[in-house]
């Protein structure tokens, strides 16, 4: 332990502490867990890479892989990006660095983050640090790993159908997936341009907020991006009156949802009455019976387009062919893994002429009646709740072979996704001694709610995050 | 049975705003290959695009311009296919919801004014350029390898499409004279179309006269001058016809016009079988110009090209018109009318003299101008040019030159005429003999001899007189 620093219990909040009243220096804390790293990242495998001479006056950060930061090579996870050392760095890593973070490393992916295991990252997977045979969850599995096993305060993730709050309730860990809009995603490899957000990812509710501070409001060189309507508070308080909570029937209908995550579900939605919520049932039939299909439809299509720039002519690794065309579909044939081709296949195939208006125009559609529902819901209700994951994390291979069974894992965080509304996962309690997530999502720019919310459920809920193997 | 062509074009102009479309880098010719680029423009991997706000207000203009409707609610989408100048995948253009539609330009023919419609103007970036080396086609199959420059990659380009309304090659080449008028004076291109900042395909097909059909077109490009684009569709238009002519039937394919030869050459089939997978552009949010903006540029708009030969029509004829505007010469013929020369004269005087010396027409004094040509006719021919090579010098005077006397005093010219024909027997006596074209040769001699001072009617009628004598 280096200077007196216990990587795996400290938060960001304490760690900012200690640095401004000089009790650590940026540096010691950033040895601190370049040490845990050392210690624990040959088993979890968080890093793909990490920074060794911190630069800046604060706490270090770790920043998935698909985040491009300035000399420090960027794979999103891609053997087609092995080598690719970025001449700019991201909006979000820029904010970081401008608010004295020190970059840590970057964390492991699923392949251009499609996936929910981190199984499908060239690089190997990463591990769950309550149960090494499992994994971390995904895409964002690496950032989780690291978080949960004290190899980082806090880092940043990318979601696009689930990929930070996911991860963040199989390891155990706080994740916020932003209100579409709010973060840039600018210098972030895309995967699905109409679904993507950049969210932190930390140990309590206090810390996530914090992160969403600094790296949150209008980027000029993210057209899609606007300034936040208020500014993010810190929560504090440890009540939920009047706070009205929608428990969608058809998600907790589903039969995937496993029966120890449904009750440490049901067992938190006793607790927020017990603090003054009123919880009730709502409807969002088409969410869940649709946003599935619909987001396979819709992500793989931008994928699709997004993953046509990797062509080896002006960066990463190139195959060598006899013509142009040839050398460009070697270079894609060696450099991308399975997932990223069946999602190329399967997104061209929406996009073609004559199919257009059947899968992706059809796909468009839904998504409004998605919109338009989930909105109707809010006119009821302040926040709405569900397990994050139906499962609690499942052994590395598990489903590995079937992509439908992998698609599922984000049945319940997918419609929210498409609605381009906020999501804050917060653990809830333990099954089979592995961490349950609760999912809260509100509607646009509605963060600070699910803060209130969270850190309320969190003060109450006391858990012991640190995993159960790892205490001392 | 006589045919007629049908035509329709597909205008690309690149707009001089000072940065590219999506990205903030300088737009310019002549730089070093490569170096103004940046992330945005060359693809890699998270750059994302922010539109050009100047770009944008340019669209709205030249559609405006061209009397289109401006869409309240413009959407960017991606055209996607693999090509080494697109470095995304993609080109981010415009699809089911461009900027303009519906426009249309009145074009001045010698029959009368032809409408032709403008079904859509949209805005996109422009791709790379590719230079493939090697190989005989200067296309990318069979060259050994490829050069590319991404300093035009992202280059804001309007895209402009006509309606099958154009029905001869000349009405191809006036519409397009007058499109590329409308354009410079707007300020938004150069629109030359060496340097490729204006370039268009045109689409062809040929019917029976007097029937509506619309029969199988094809497309010719790599035309780079007004001359060409009009040699290209004459040559499409006559093959078409003969292959109807000789009971075959015309296939759709894509041609380009060889301008050493004047032939067209086909495009291999598979460089133009594309599904371009289009869809909306995720990472730009609807361009919706808001009302009064659109008002304001509408209120800017100047006299436009078309309107003002309709105008100047009125008092000369269309074609003179036509000539003045699309050359830029108007004004300087209305200022030059104004300080009182005569319309007609002044329109030859500056259309064909002034244009032929190479004179620059904003930097004449349209006073001394208006000065040259009232005296045209009473002046030596010779001070006449001489004043018209002049006329675009700072302080230029036409009083030196006004003021000259052409010799038309018959006892000043009858010792000159006596001694041309004393000097030239033979050829009076071919002239007695009946060979009436000798009479400009002497009259030749005379004007030589008097260094052109001499009123060339005078000669003439002196000449005549002597020679019948």
């Amino acid at each position: 332990m280096t200077a007196g620093v216990d990587t795996l219990r400290l938060t960001a909040e304490d760690a900012l502490g200690l640095v401004e009243r000089g009790e650590v220096s940026a540096e010691e804390l950033h040895g601190a867990y370049l040490d845990a790293i050392g210690e624990r990242d040959p088993e979890l495998h968080a890093f793909l890479r990490t920074v060794d001479e911190p630069e800046g006056s604060s706490i270090p950060i770790a920043l998935k892989d698909v985040i491009s930061t300035r000399g420090v090579e960027t794979t999103a996870g891609s053997k087609i990006l092995s080598g690719y050392v970025p001449v700019f760095d991201a909006t979000v890593a820029a904010r970081c660095k401008a608010a004295g973070l020190t970059l840590l490393g970057k964390t492991n992916t699923d392949e251009f983050a499609m996936g929910s295991s981190t199984e499908n990252s060239a690089f190997g997977p990463s591990r769950n640090p309550w149960d090494p045979s499992r994994v971390p969850g995904g895409s964002g599995g690496g950032t989780a790993a690291a978080v949960s096993g004290g190899l980082a305060p806090w880092g940043l993730g990318s979601d696009t159908g689930g990929s930070i709050k996911q991860p963040s309730a199989l390891c155990g860990n706080v994740g916020l997936r932003p209100t579409y809009g709010t973060v840039s995603r600018y210098g972030v490899v895309a995967f699905a341009s109409s679904l993507d957000q950049i969210g932190p990812v930390a140990k309590t509710v206090r810390d996530v907020a914090l992160l969403y501070r600094i790296v949150s409001g209008r980027d000029p060189c993210d057209s899609t991006t606007v300034e936040l309507p208020a500014p993010v508070e810190l929560p504090t308080a440890e009540r939920l009156d009047g706070l009205r909570i929608g428990v969608p029937r058809q998600a907790v209908a589903l039969e995937a949802i496993e029966p120890g995550v449904r009750s440490a579900f049901e067992a938190v939605l006793a607790l927020a009455e017990e603090l003054g919520a009123h919880v009730d049932e709502c409807d969002l039939p088409l969410s869940f019976e649709y946003g599935l299909p619909c987001y396979y439809l819709i992500a793989p299509a931008e994928a699709s387009s997004n993953l046509a720039r990797y062509d080896g002519v002006r960066y990463g690794p190139r195959s060598e062919g006899e013509t142009y065309r040839d050398a460009v579909e070697r270079t894609r044939d060696d450099g991308f893994g399975a997932e990223p081709k069946r999602r190329i296949m399967l997104g061209t195939y929406a996009l073609s002429a004559g199919y257009y208006d059947a899968y992706y125009g059809q796909a468009q559609k839904v998504r409004t009646l998605i919109v338009r529902e989930h909105a109707t819901a809010f006119e009821s209700f302040d926040v709405l709740a569900t397990p994050t994951s139906p499962t609690v994390a499942f052994p590395i291979g598990d489903k590995a072979a079937d992509p439908l069974a992998m698609y599922a894992c984000d049945l319940l965080t997918i419609p929210s996704c498409l609605a381009g509304l906020p999501g804050l996962s917060v653990p809830c309690g333990l099954s089979e001694g592995l961490p349950v997530g609760l999912q809260l999502v509100g509607p646009q720019f509605a963060e600070n709610a699910l803060f209130r919310a969270g850190h309320a459920l969190e003060r109450a809920l006391g858990l012991d995050l640190v995993p159960e193997r790892l205490r001392t | 049975m006589t045919w007629e062509p049908v035509i329709g074009l597909e205008i690309h102009v690149q707009l001089k705003t000072r940065t590219k479309m999506f990205c903030r880098c300088p737009v310019g010719f002549g730089a070093a290959p490569n170096t103004q680029t940046c992330p945005v423009c060359l693809g890699f991997p998270g750059a994302l695009p922010v539109p050009n706000r100047t770009a944008i207000e340019w669209v709205v203009k030249l559609g405006l311009a061209l009397g289109c409707e401006i869409a309240p609610r413009a959407v960017f989408a991606r055209k996607n296919y693999f090509y080494p100048d697109l470095p995304k995948g993609y080109q981010i253009s415009q699809y089911d919801l461009p900027s303009c539609i519906d426009g249309n330009v009145i074009v001045p023919l010698p029959d009368g004014e032809h409408a032709v419609g403008i079904v859509r103007a949209h805005l996109e970036e422009d791709a790379a350029k590719n230079v493939h080396v090697g190989g005989r086609t200067g296309r990318i199959g069979g060259a050994e390898y490829t050069l590319v420059d991404y300093n035009r990659g992202g280059t804001p380009l309007v895209e402009i499409v006509t309606a099958p309304d154009i029905h001869s090659a000349e009405e191809a080449k006036r519409f397009l004279q007058l499109l590329r008028q409308t354009i410079v004076e707007l300020g938004i291109s150069d629109a030359e179309m060496e340097k490729g900042t204006l370039r268009v395909d045109a689409n062809v097909s040929v019917r029976p006269a007097g029937s509506d059909e619309l029969r199988t077109r094809c497309e010719i490009k790599n035309m780079n001058s007004f001359t060409h684009i009009a040699r290209g569709i004459e040559a499409e238009v006559e093959r078409q016809i003969a292959v109807w002519e000789s009971g075959g039937e015309v296939e759709q394919h894509t041609y380009d016009f060889d301008v050493a030869t004047g032939t067209l050459t086909p495009r291999r089939a598979k460089e133009e079988a594309d599904d371009y997978r289009y869809f909306p552009e995720p990472d730009l949010v609807p361009v919706e110009p808001p009302e009064d903006i659109v008002d304001r540029l509408r209120s800017e708009l100047p006299e436009l090209p078309a309107q003002r030969i309709g105008r100047i029509g009125e008092t000369l004829d269309h074609e003179r018109a036509l000539v003045l505007v699309t050359g830029g010469l108007d004004p300087l013929w209305e200022a030059t009318v104004a300080a009182g020369a005569d319309g007609v004269a002044a329109s030859n005087v500056i259309a064909n003299q002034l244009v032929g010396a190479g004179v620059d027409p904003g930097a004449v004094a349209a006073n001394e101008l208006a000065k040259l040509v009232e005296a045209r006719d009473r002046i030596p021919r010779t001070a006449f040019d001489e004043a018209i090579g002049r006329v675009g010098e700072p302080g230029f005077s036409a009083e030196p030159y006004v003021a000259q006397e052409v010799v038309s005093d018959t006892a000043a010219l009858e010792p000159v005429v006596d001694a041309i024909l004393a000097a030239n027997p033979g050829q009076v006596e071919q002239y007695r003999g009946g060979k009436d074209g000798l009479l400009g040769f002497f009259v030749g001699q005379v004007m030589k001899e008097t260094k052109g001072q001499a009123d060339p009617r005078a000669v003439n009628e002196l000449v005549r007189a002597k020679l019948a004598g």
